[in-house]
């Protein structure tokens, strides 16, 4: 069976490609990213951690006396059996990880304020905070004799556009393997959520509850979550096709397979949301903005891939015959392409990057058993405003539904934001139907 | 274990006021999608907006049963105009999208903290049942026998919201077997040809969106007559549930939706009550008591993609007549 | 005969392409399309004449049915006007455009599967008052117009030998019953103008005489015919007069005969489309005499075969 085994190693090449090029952008990244991260991270503002406090959550803020910054002030973060002391470095900066989202408590220690300055409110030194769908949530504590000392709203921004962009590229991970599935086969599909889950889960296990390196969890959980793409199409859609079974019925089928896979995880996982353990907890300034080293890493790897994603569609012979298949299957048939054989290697190639999103989203937030299920709708958000069926298309749109949601949250309520971004992807589909960079159709 | 009482729940659960209210929903779904061809995956968003729009104002402006009802319907019909509006001129999947966006936006929306005053925030809101326990006619007492024994109020709002159901499965019969209804179904063949034979298919659209959606609205009043409004309740996955009782039934039949949804309602309690059953009796062993909860969804999830890609008709459908391939 | 000046009876002046007509159903100006870069189509003027059957041929890609779609309001051209019976049709929504009496069929049949055939006839039938969402629930209301139009359907199913298939579902139908179907489903509205796209295309022989017969009978019956076709026989024996387009214009008009003789209309078939079948013109046609020279101007040659064909414009 030449045939057979040709269509396994193209497989195998595909896979073992994205793996290599993961690790070594990661690797890269990371040899970048340390760097300056150990010259930059904020002096000294960490405290010693009490526990495996391996987040990525922060609580933080900035303490200035008029425009002077505030050197060696404390702030008492408390919550949930959760004591931490943060001290303000020469920036007059504090940050505290924390160690899950939740309510925490905030105390100025108004002893360590230098002499002179005192809190402009001293009856008002404990502020709540409710770190809820954000990673970082900034605290004030205006000081001196009348002057109100305001968040830097260029510095809140910056940062929030930064996440944004780190939020847009590993949704442009998922949002892409949905492009590309929808592009050569025309299936909207609901178990992308799923697949982004299965990435997070299985590195999860194979990260923190197993704990090997990072590097071998993270190609176990690419090997894997390819198998799943496999799988999927092996056992699952192409006998639909061969069925003749009709384009909304498979999609009704995905949305099955995406209620009994979700329960599955939530079976042998809980309901618990669990924190990973990747290392990367220091805090690296870019200009006025502090964001961790892991969503540095994030976005490097992410962009790392993306670039490969784009010269394999548009150089290699496999990515321009996926091209030739999504714009029209039939003459790509006929024209010799084996089209079954592009959508497997498809559904291989989305389930990889579906996984590599999983892992970075489970960096960037949290793993439960229904992170995938929750961004579902931003990830279809971005394709069809992006133009469905566009792999371009879909990272345009992932960037902005990801720089969006994050931004919006310095001027409405963070548990809006999500639901503005699917607001944008109505306005945009009234305004220019066939998506952002889609294309018209004829009709007949 | 009481083989009795779970069988009696089950039982209990085909006449209970949520199964009504899910049999109304698939009504409504089955108009949009068998009858009409439209992908709405928002219609938890339609029960949510029924069920907001009822509650508010009776609680914040006293209205009575009746205008509340109709706050109901009016608020399903500007959704489904907004909803519509943007996307029955685009392809169908666009349809799909936007409307279980449209629906997560809702929950959002009365979730978010800034409404808490009036949507009540992540908590929901109660205590707006006595307009309706007021207008109750039967007078105190127990009713029924078997499975089926009611109070007063508990049999009011089964009379309530099964008499809905009925009342729409009528409406949807005159309809469909009205040239509106084979205009609609035409639709759902191929709205090209259609809009090619001089008929204003955009119109029509709208028309079995917000015939749909009022069915759904509805659903959300009775779903919460009962008991309170919860936001969590309005989840896709209640969307999904929903489609998936109108597939068990049939989506192009006028009985399908209401013995889907009374399929659902049984199997969901009696698959919950066996395996919780079999854990107390020590049968099942590795299975803890919350993650029996969860294997009724397994099966929920399993079962809609067995029915759709071996009897994709339903069971009332006709094998001829696929109620699907839209 | 005169060299220069070629002439019709349903023209006014000289035949040529975008030239008057006696009688135009439809006049379009201007009428462009553009899909990416490409023009698809790009009309400056052309007149389809009333009571006549018209054959717009060309080869493939040559914008044929993106201009049915943009005359029928199923497209949206970039730019253009265009007129059905001196009523301008710009921006006039699809549905609107068949109840002027403009009806189309589809390339590939939009025959409506899940319906019976009886019932996809009837959805052709227009003041059907229980198409209203509100009388539709009263019965009486609309009986009478059921019985009216069914009646009708029937007559047409006949004559379509279509009858004894009226209870079966559509998709049941082969392809060329579909393609009658449709055609007679157009017929139920009683239209001015039927527009058919391909009515040949995918049909078995033994269908074709009794289709070609159909469209025949549907100028006896005092309609007008505008179809778009690549089979050259079918447009030599029905149609009165031919339309060509290429590469999105009007490249040439005028009589059947006269057409399929043009340089212009076998330099944009060979040209573009080695192996069509330009039916019997092929034989007589030496490749050679193809002449570089040929443009979307140039007036049709002199000698013609008219004698041979059937004009029942000038019976």
């Amino acid at each position: 069976m030449p045939l057979a085994i040709r269509h396994a190693s193209t497989l195998l090449r595909v896979v073992g490609a994205i793996i290599g090029t993961t690790l070594a952008a990661l690797m890269i990244v990371l040899a970048m990213g340390l760097a300056p991260a150990s010259a930059q991270t904020t002096p000294s503002p960490s405290p010693s951690p009490s526990g495996d406090f391996t987040s990525t959550f922060t609580i933080g803020g900035l303490i200035r006396d008029g425009d002077t910054p505030l050197e060696g002030v404390e702030v008492r973060v408390e919550g949930d059996g959760f004591d931490e002391v943060g001290t303000t470095g020469a920036d007059g900066r504090w940050v505290v990880p924390v160690p899950a989202q939740g309510k925490y408590t905030a105390t100025l220690l108004p002893d360590t304020l230098p002499a002179g300055v005192a809190p402009r409110d001293p009856e008002n030194i404990t502020r709540d905070v409710n770190l809820a769908t954000t990673n970082t949530v900034n605290v004030l504590f205006p000081t001196g004799a009348g002057t109100v000392v305001e968040s830097n709203i260029g510095a809140t921004i910056l940062t929030r556009v930064i996440y944004g962009i780190n939020f847009g590229l590993l949704l442009a991970l998922g949002a892409i393997g949905i492009s590309l599935i929808y592009g050569t086969t025309k299936l909207n599909n609901f178990a992308h959520g799923e697949m982004v889950t299965f990435g997070a889960v299985i590195f999860f296990l194979f990260s923190t509850v197993i704990g090997i390196p990072l590097v071998p969890a993270i190609a176990i959980t690419l090997v894997l979550s390819a198998f799943t793409g496999y799988a999927q199409d092996a056992w699952l859609h192409k006998p639909l096709r061969r069925r003749g079974v009709g384009l909304v019925q498979a999609m009704i089928v995905t949305i099955g397979l995406s209620i009994l896979v979700r329960y599955v995880i939530l079976f042998f996982l809980g309901g618990n949301v669990q924190t990973l353990n990747t290392g990367l907890t220091e805090n690296v300034n870019i200009g006025p903005a502090t964001i961790t080293l892991a969503s540095l890493v994030s976005m490097g790897v992410s962009v790392v891939m993306l670039i490969l994603v784009g010269l394999f569609l548009t150089r290699t012979r496999i990515g321009k015959a996926t091209r030739a298949v999504s714009d029209n299957a039939q003459l790509a048939a006929a024209s010799g392409i084996n089209v079954d054989r592009i959508i497997r290697i498809v559904w291989v190639l989305a389930a990889t990057l579906t996984g590599l999103s999983g892992i970075l989203y489970g960096i960037f937030r949290q793993v439960n058993w229904n992170m995938g299920f929750q961004i579902l709708l931003l990830l279809f958000a971005a394709v069809t405003l992006g133009g469905l069926g566009s792999a371009f298309g879909a990272l345009v749109g992932s960037l902005i539904i990801g720089i969006v949601t994050e931004v919006s949250t310095v001027w409405i309520p963070n548990d809006l934001r999500y639901a503005l971004a699917l607001v944008i992807l109505i306005l945009v589909l009234l305004v220019r139907p066939q998506g952002v960079l889609g294309r018209k159709e004829r009709v007949g | 274990m009481d083989w009795g009482q779970i069988f009696n729940s089950a039982a209990g659960e085909l006449l209970s006021p949520v199964t009504a209210a899910y049999a109304l929903a698939a009504i409504g779904i089955g108009v949009h999608f068998g009858y009409a061809g439209l992908l709405n995956f928002g219609q938890a968003g339609f029960m949510a907006i029924g069920a907001y729009a009822f509650v508010i104002p009776t609680l914040l402006f006293d209205f009575p049963l009746w205008a509340a009802l109709l706050s109901s319907v009016f608020a399903s019909i500007l959704f489904a105009f907004l909803l519509g509006i943007p996307t029955l001129r685009l392809r169908a999947d666009y349809l799909a999208i936007v409307t279980i966006a449209s629906a997560e936006i809702v929950r959002y929306v009365v979730m978010t903290t800034g409404l808490t005053a009036i949507t009540g925030g992540a908590s929901g809101l109660s205590g707006f049942n006595s307009t309706f326990t007021a207008l109750n006619p039967f007078a105190d007492g127990s009713y029924g026998f078997g499975p089926w024994v009611f109070t007063a109020n508990q049999l009011w709002v089964r009379v309530f919201g099964w008499s809905l159901v009925v009342l729409a499965s009528i409406l949807v019969f005159l309809l469909m077997r009205s040239p509106w209804g084979r205009v609609v179904k035409g639709i759902r063949e191929d709205e090209d040809a259609v809009r090619s034979l001089g008929k204003n298919v955009y119109a029509y659209k709208m028309q079995a969106l917000i015939l749909g959606g009022v069915f759904g609205s509805l659903a959300g009043v009775i779903y919460v007559l009962p008991r309170s409004v919860q936001p969590t309740n309005y989840a896709t996955t209640l969307t999904f549930f929903i489609w998936t009782m109108l597939l068990l039934g049939g989506a192009a039949t006028i009985l399908g939706p209401i013995v889907g949804a009374m399929i659902f309602a049984v199997l969901l309690t009696l698959s919950d009550g066996l395996i919780r059953g079999l854990i107390s009796a020590n049968i099942i062993t590795f299975i803890s008591s919350t993650q029996a909860g969860q294997v009724r969804f397994m099966i929920i999830g399993a079962v809609l993609m067995l029915l759709v890609i071996f009897r994709p008709q339903g069971i009332f459908g006709n094998k001829k007549e696929l109620s699907f391939n839209v | 005969m005169s060299e220069t000046m070629q002439t019709h009876p349903l023209v006014i002046g000289e035949v040529g392409p975008g030239c008057k007509k006696v009688d135009p159903i439809v006049v379009a100006d201007n009428v462009t399309r553009t899909f990416g870069g490409l023009k698809a189509v790009d009309v400056v003027h052309v007149e389809i004449p009333r009571n006549a059957i018209t054959a717009l041929i060309g080869p493939n890609g040559a914008g044929k049915t993106t201009f049915f779609n943009l005359l029928t309001g199923f497209d949206k051209p970039n730019t253009g006007t265009w007129s059905f019976e001196g009523h301008s049709l710009a921006r006039v929504p699809a549905f609107r455009v068949a109840r002027k009496g403009m009806v189309r069929t589809f390339q590939l049949t939009k025959s409506l599967g899940r319906l019976s055939v009886l019932q996809n006839m009837l959805l052709g039938a227009t003041k059907q008052p229980g198409e209203n969402i509100f009388t539709a629930l009263i019965k009486p209301l609309w009986r009478g117009r059921e019985q009216d139009i069914t009646a009708k359907a029937e007559d047409l199913l006949d004559r379509f030998k279509l009858l004894e298939k009226s209870s079966d579902y559509a998709a049941s139908l082969s392809g060329g019953q579909r393609k009658l179907l449709e055609m007679a489903r157009a017929l139920m509205s009683d239209p001015v103008l039927i527009m058919l796209d391909e009515p040949m295309a995918g049909v078995n022989p033994a269908l074709t005489q009794s289709l070609l017969g159909h469209v025949k009978q549907l100028k006896a019956d005092g309609m007008s015919v505008l179809f778009v076709e690549h089979d050259m026989h079918m447009v030599r024996h029905i149609s009165d007069w031919v339309i060509v387009m290429a590469e999105g214009r009007v490249v040439a008009e005028g009589p059947p005969d006269q057409v399929m003789n043009d340089p212009a209309v076998i330099d944009a078939y060979l040209g573009a489309h080695h192996d069509t079948d330009l039916g019997e013109m092929t034989g007589t046609i030496p490749v050679a005499a193809a002449p570089e020279t040929a443009t979307a101007t140039a007036t049709v040659p002199t000698e013609t075969t008219a004698a041979e064909t059937e004009r029942e414009v000038e019976k």
